[in-house]
């Protein structure tokens, strides 16, 4: 496909439609469903991390008040329940095991062991109590490293050193090249910090049992792939006869995307009992058994040449799976890292070398910028390190060494393909916003009061609308991930759009209805968009991988762009004229030159409805489904400044200003592209300042509480300022690319580089995420220790020059005085 | 089981709980007002406050018998024609101040009481008082321009 020379859909901020509903406390979320009758799920879950588990006695339960039924994981396997499966395979790996409720061994706090079914969720969870499980204990290990080490506690028999996978992509005889030969090299360990995705909604599902059907209702970010794994797979049933509904999903940031236990336990139970069955999870349900994000141990080294260009970058990542394998979890830290690891520049030779482990942990799969924002946030500590190493600005060093407008599509090191790009361009911008060269001076004067200001930048590329079927077939994924729309004209002319997408507040009820209003030449306010239906949607892959607006919205353009094709067709017929005689002009279908001959949209839909003199061979109505499976991923990218201040009294960091500007291509809805930034930025900086799961010896989740585990509030952050460059994209009918995760997969690395920007003067080299109040207090603390001992050595010397700011990284620094989480 | 009269969005409920009932699951399975969601259970998160004589409280965290004999205001009261939006809602949605919309019905309960209680609030002013209200997918910024358009509408027609 050539690039489109102007937008095909006119950007414009309409007002939301999904807005009417939310905003009167209307909307459908999971836990909303009116389901008189039905009976209350609670889960009981293991407080140890490792342990065999022998017999699980459900009988106490079963003696209390208001329980009509409790089932251990033996009653599931018996009743034909089978493993989850997982998504994703890579060559050789151990697939461990996912089982609805556990059977023999426990492998992770939190995991359920059995569920008592009651008629109110008070006494189920009152019962839930009586259920006796004999654990005997064993050591675990939750650490990635520790999991690791020689002679750590095993989370499988069969997957010696709790390894997983091996994996690794690139040149690693040409990178081993590059170094030999490089003027200069940097090295850095990085911990990226296990994160929990912390939706507002809960995970709640609900479930129906009539006559040999099966409902669900659940929030999912892919409910037709959770219909296929469920039935298919899971619970061996026809898959004709399960119903998935998922309406109005509160926040998901890829944390629904994985078939988890409990949908599997509700959905059984409903059978087995034929009565309706519920469940919802508490917030402490969340932290234990929502999947994780992040979790990686990386090393990582760049070598550099005279000028300071890039030659080469090598990367061994340990990645955290925890204690079995959500659907994605093998991806994530394998090919969506590894695609970006050349971020926004040239890099000639790339090689990383991923083990991915298990531990007793809940399951790792993705969280908003999964992959990515582990790869932006390695180059990106790596090249301040450089910067500082080689006395280069870092703005200089970035942009030194950004890939060239002329240079696409452009082939990375690491085999993945840059669709489109002006790098240059969205990285003056950004610095420009900025104002780099005033907020320098201003750091520097600041500095002379004592106030440390920090600048820190993140250039980026991402990896968004996932994405091709072959490849991503190709590189281990069980399905493609291509993505349906079907748009159908009603006789009146108003149209509905099912997508096979699914919304969890990125408005695609808003977008969708603009694309193919667009398309159709008829009013937003003219077409409804439904999703989330396995019984009216089209099957689909969901929305997850920022996918919703380049995969889902171009199968949306395309099904629509059909229907006009045949509408043009029907209305140069009912003229008797030619195609190519009759324009579309407002509402009219027009002859053209012959103003006065006209048939009205409306007209048009009514004659392919009701079938009158239709011409021979055009079939009746007016309806087209489209599955679009796009040639490339789309890759977005941008420049992030972040500008924070330290107060070196208490370590507490202040985000003072926040600039992004991205480039997502073009852009169909300004206001919710905004919105999306926004949100990303926000997760981001609390993975840089605030947000760390942490686990005791004893394989005890610690941060189990929105009270222990701090997600960001309003008065923690700025407003942000925002700007786009617009870089179509080739790789779709739109020129989109996605934009759900670029502030998410930025944001750590900006708000890092800044704060370690303003810790500098104070000896500090280096910290690992989340960098919390009392680890910054900390790291300056024994930054100024390591200052005052180098100045007294210095002063014992007289051939010693000034204390510099600048250290050599040239070998690699120990970590911050809490070594990671 | 005790019986308790809460006035709720200007109507009298009366009916039978048990004590151990909380204010938000009367709200939602008593009266079958969903718009008040349940995020944290632990007063954390902000999505279930409602206003309780008309203070903004975490409805997850109070019993429905505290409520006896009180006023309660929730989501559902801010627009009870079903036609037009209320003024603050009508901010939210020009400035984009939602996503997802869980999290909004509490917010949206907050900023009726501050603004009730400052009709002109700074952009520090709103950070704070939205304090005790978790979004994770705006990032506030639109929550902010939100409130600072309502007070602004609503000085505007006075």
């Amino acid at each position: 496909m050539t690039p489109v020379p102007r937008p095909p859909v006119t950007p414009v901020s309409v007002l939301r439609v999904e807005d009417a509903r939310l905003l009167r406390g209307r909307g459908s979320f999971s836990d909303d469903l009116d389901l008189p009758g039905a009976l209350h799920a609670r889960f009981v879950r293991s407080p140890h991390a490792h342990a065999l588990l022998g017999d699980v006695d459900v009988s106490g339960a079963l003696a209390m008040p208001g329980v009509v039924a409790a089932f251990n994981g033996r009653d599931l396997a018996d009743g034909g329940v089978n493993p989850i499966p997982t998504g994703w395979l890579i060559n050789g790996m151990q697939p461990g095991e996912r089982r609805a409720l556990a059977i023999d061994r426990i492998r992770y706090e939190g995991e359920p062991l059995a569920v008592v079914v009651a008629e109110t969720p008070e006494a189920a969870r009152d019962a839930a109590t009586q259920v006796v499980a004999d654990f005997e204990p064993l050591p675990s290990v939750t650490d990635v490293e520790a999991a690791a080490a020689a002679g750590a506690p095993t989370v499988y028999d069969d997957a010696p050193g709790n390894i997983c996978f091996t994996w690794e992509t690139g040149d690693a005889d040409a990178t081993r090249a590059t170094f030999d030969a490089a003027h200069t090299i940097v090295t850095r360990k990085l911990r990226n910090n296990r994160l929990v995705p912390n939706a507002i909604e809960p995970r709640a599902c609900a479930a129906i049992w009539n006559s040999g059907h099966l409902f669900l209702h659940l929030a999912s970010q892919n409910p037709h792939l959770h219909r296929f794994i469920l039935a298919g797979f899971v619970l061996g049933m026809p898959e004709h006869r399960l119903h998935i509904r998922s309406s109005d999903v509160g926040g998901a940031f890829g944390s629904r995307i994985a078939v988890y236990p409990e949908e599997v336990v509700v959905a059984w139970a409903a059978r087995r009992l034929d009565r309706p069955v519920r469940w919802t999870a508490t917030r402490e349900e969340s932290f234990l058994a929502d999947s994780h994000g992040r979790d990686h141990s990386t090393e990582a080294a760049m070598a550099f040449d005279a000028d300071g260009r890039i030659t080469g970058l090598r990367v061994r990542t340990l990645a955290n799976l925890g204690a079995n394998l959500s659907l994605y979890a093998a991806a994530i830290p394998t090919w969506y890292y590894a695609a970006v690891l050349s971020g926004p520049y040239a890099i000639p030779a790339i090689h990383c070398a991923v083990t991915g482990l298990f531990s007793h942990t809940s399951p790792v799969d993705a969280y908003r910028g999964a992959g990515r924002t582990e790869a932006v946030y390695v180059v990106e500590r790596l090249l301040d390190s450089a910067a500082c190493t080689l006395l280069l600005d870092p703005a200089l060093l970035r942009r030194r060494n950004l890939i060239s407008p002329d240079s696409f599509p452009y082939h990375s090191a690491v085999n993945t393909v840059y669709d489109s790009g002006d790098y240059e361009r969205t990285f003056d911008r950004a610095l420009d916003l900025a104002g780099y060269d005033r907020l320098r001076d201003e750091q520097r004067r600041l500095a002379a009061e004592s106030r440390y200001i920090g600048i820190g930048l993140a250039s980026y590329v991402d990896m968004s609308g996932h994405g091709p079927s072959r490849e991503v077939t190709r590189e281990g994924g069980h399905a493609g991930l291509w993505e349906s729309a079907r748009v159908r004209v009603h006789p009146t002319g108003r149209v509905t759009v099912q997508t096979g997408s699914q919304h969890q507040g990125q408005g695609h009820e808003t977008t969708y209805a603009q694309i193919a209003a667009s398309a159709l030449g008829v009013g937003v306010e003219d077409v409804a968009v439904g999703h989330g239906d396995t019984d009216s949607a089209p099957f689909g892959m969901g929305t997850h991988g920022s996918r919703g607006g380049p995969v889902g919205g171009s199968a949306v353009w395309l099904a629509a762009r059909r229907v006009a094709e045949k509408a043009t067709r029907l209305a140069a017929h009912l003229l008797g004229v030619g195609d190519a005689e009759v324009e579309r002009s407002g509402d009219r279908y027009v002859v053209k030159g012959r103003p006065a001959e006209w048939r009205t949209w409306e007209d048009v839909a009514l004659a392919a409805h009701m079938a009158q003199g239709l011409p021979a061979g055009l079939e009746p109505g007016l309806e087209s489904t489209v599955q679009f499976d796009p040639p490339n991923w789309t890759w977005p990218f941008g420049t992030h400044v972040a500008v924070v201040e330290v107060d070196v009294e208490t370590g507490v960091v202040t985000v003072l200003r926040y600039i992004a500007v991205d480039d997502c291509g073009n852009v169909i809805n300004p206001a919710i592209v905004d919105g999306q930034v926004h949100g990303g930025v926000a997760q981001g900086i609390g993975q840089a300042l605030w947000e760390g799961a942490r686990y005791d010896g004893s394989g005890r989740l610690l941060t189990r509480s929105l009270g222990s585990y701090a997600i960001a509030r309003a008065g923690w952050l700025p407003s942000f300022e925002t700007a786009r460059t617009e870089t179509p994209s080739p790789s779709n009918p739109l020129g989109v690319k996605g934009v759900g995760e670029t502030g998410a997969v930025a944001s750590p690395a900006a708000v890092s580089n800044a704060v370690l920007d303003a810790l500098a003067p104070l000896g500090v080299e280096h910290l690992d995420m989340p960098m919390t109040a009392e680890k910054v207090w900390l790291a300056i603390r024994d930054g100024r220790r390591r200052q005052s001992a180098a100045l007294d050595t210095a002063s014992t010397r007289l051939d010693a020059g000034p204390v510099a700011r600048v250290v050599d990284r040239s070998r690699e620094s120990s970590p911050g005085p809490e070594g990671g989480v | 089981m005790d019986t308790v009269n809460i006035t709720v969005n200007g109507k009298m409920t009366r009916h039978r709980v048990d004590g151990r009932t909380l204010l938000v699951h009367y709200l939602r399975n008593v009266l079958g007002l969903t718009g008040t969601h349940v995020g944290c259970d632990s007063s954390q998160c902000g999505a279930c406050t409602v206003l309780l004589d008309g203070w903004p409280v975490r409805s997850c965290s109070i019993l429905a018998v505290q409520a006896d004999d009180c006023s309660v205001e929730t989501v559902e009261g801010l627009a009870p024609d079903g036609e037009t939006l209320h003024p603050i809602q009508q901010a939210f949605h020009e400035e984009h101040g939602l996503q997802c919309g869980f999290c909004t019905p509490g917010v949206l309960m907050t900023v009726v009481a501050l603004l009730r209680e400052n009709a002109n609030p700074g952009e520090a002013e709103i950070r704070r008082a939205l304090s005790g209200n978790l979004c994770r997918c705006t990032g506030y910024h639109t929550i902010v321009r939100s409130v600072l358009r309502a007070a602004s509408d609503a000085g505007s027609q006075a």
